[in-house]
């Protein structure tokens, strides 16, 4: 599995990584979380604000910050597929 | 209510004096900042739920391909609902462009939306009163309008944008399908998020009004930034810059410098320089305009607002 943070660098988008590490981690899943600051790959996903999640190449939510148990239940809905 | 409270504490629960100056700052603080922290709860809370009908993603859409004027007005009427923090101003520009919304209509919209934002209405109304709160909306609505269509009728401005900005290309999304629960669960959130970090400016901004009210000469502005001051206007909207997204603590120090003789129009040119031009944003926009544009981006933010505080204070 793949986890994406998209957000060039503010407070929320620091928070969102924070949070999907630590829902990873929570859920027990085999999955790296990594950071996407390059403005043209986040937009590849249509996501104008910022932070975005995107989970296996999905976007999960733009603009807000899920809960961390948001994030944890949308990892377990992709390890169940 | 709050009024009865604030009387209460200060004159009972204290044992203060009435009419002396610790007694009328310390009412106006409890007075004051009961009274704003409730009505940034509500009203933040209320603009959540509305904003989440109109995403940037969904804003893009409506704004596409639309024409000078028109485009420019309803651009910077979505701003004001529209939510999206700064660091998000690069992709929505990049992404506006990209979705064939003019380049001058993209701008009314980035100038409207931190101009006009909830947390300054909030407390405009709060301490200046509806009237002034529906002044300072319609003329940063019209800024915005005017400062975009100017900006947008510059001869070649696409080129002047950076040029990679063109070559992206958006994927497109699906928006969630948001109930009312969501919604009213993601304003609460929000408005908990705002509150955590504008109180602590709100109580400074109060607590030095408090003391600017009970202790400062009511005509002490009046005697050296007058309405007959011409430098008064330009001052205040240099001294503004440094300020950004600090309107919650600057507001209430403003309102507290009115009631010592500051006009209207020198106020408002002050305020909408604190929410409109800063330097953290124009490194921002840097990102996506050439310098000759920024400089002419915040050239005509500049003149229009300080026309803005000139216009005001010769009227009223």
């Amino acid at each position: 599995m793949e986890i994406k943070v998209l957000g060039p660098g503010c407070r929320n988008c620091e928070k969102l990584e924070a949070d999907a590490k630590q829902a990873v981690k929570e859920a027990g899943a085999d999955c790296a979380v990594t950071k996407v600051t390059d403005m043209a790959e986040i937009m590849q996903y249509g996501v104008l604000s910022t932070p975005g999640l995107v989970i296996n190449g999905k976007v999960k939510s733009y603009g807000r910050l899920p809960s961390v148990k948001e994030i944890r239940m949308w990892i377990e809905e992709e390890n169940k597929k | 209510m709050i009024k009865a409270f604030a009387d209460w504490l200060t004159y009972q629960a204290f044992e203060m004096q009435a009419g002396t100056h610790l007694a009328d700052a310390v009412n106006f603080f409890v007075y004051d900042t009961i009274k704003i922290l409730l009505m940034l709860t509500v009203i933040i809370y209320g603009v959540s739920i509305i904003r989440s009908f109109f995403p940037p993603e969904k804003v893009k859409k409506i704004l596409a391909h639309k024409t000078e004027f028109a485009g420019n007005i309803l651009a910077a009427a979505l701003g004001i609902v529209t939510p999206f923090c700064s660091c998000s101003a690069v992709p929505v520009f990049i992404g506006f462009l990209e979705a064939g919304v003019p380049l001058g209509v993209t701008l009314s919209f980035l100038i409207a939306s931190p101009m006009i934002n909830e947390i300054a209405l909030v407390l405009l109304w709060g301490l200046f009163g509806a009237r002034i709160a529906l002044i300072y909306i319609s003329t940063g609505m019209v800024v915005a309008i005017t400062a975009g269509m100017i900006l947008g009728r510059i001869p070649a401005v696409e080129r002047m944008v950076e040029d990679y900005v063109w070559q992206i290309r958006m994927g497109n999304i699906e928006p969630p399908k948001l109930t009312w629960r969501d919604r009213s669960e993601q304003a609460a959130l929000h408005t908990q998020d705002i509150l955590r970090r504008v109180t602590l400016y709100v109580l400074i901004g109060i607590g030095v009004g408090a003391v600017i009210h009970g202790y400062v000469p009511i005509d002490f502005v009046a005697t050296y930034a007058g309405r007959d001051n011409p430098f008064a206007v330009p001052l205040a909207v240099l001294i503004a810059i440094p300020l950004y997204s600090n309107a919650a603590g600057t507001i209430p120090i403003v309102q507290a410098l009115m009631g010592k003789g500051m006009p209207l129009g020198t106020v408002l040119a002050f305020m909408m320089a604190v929410t409109a031009i800063s330097f953290p944003e124009m490194v921002i926009l840097r990102k996506v305009l050439k310098v000759k544009l920024l400089a002419i981006f915040a050239g005509i933010l500049t003149v229009a607002i300080i026309a803005v505080g000139y216009l005001f204070n010769a009227i009223i």
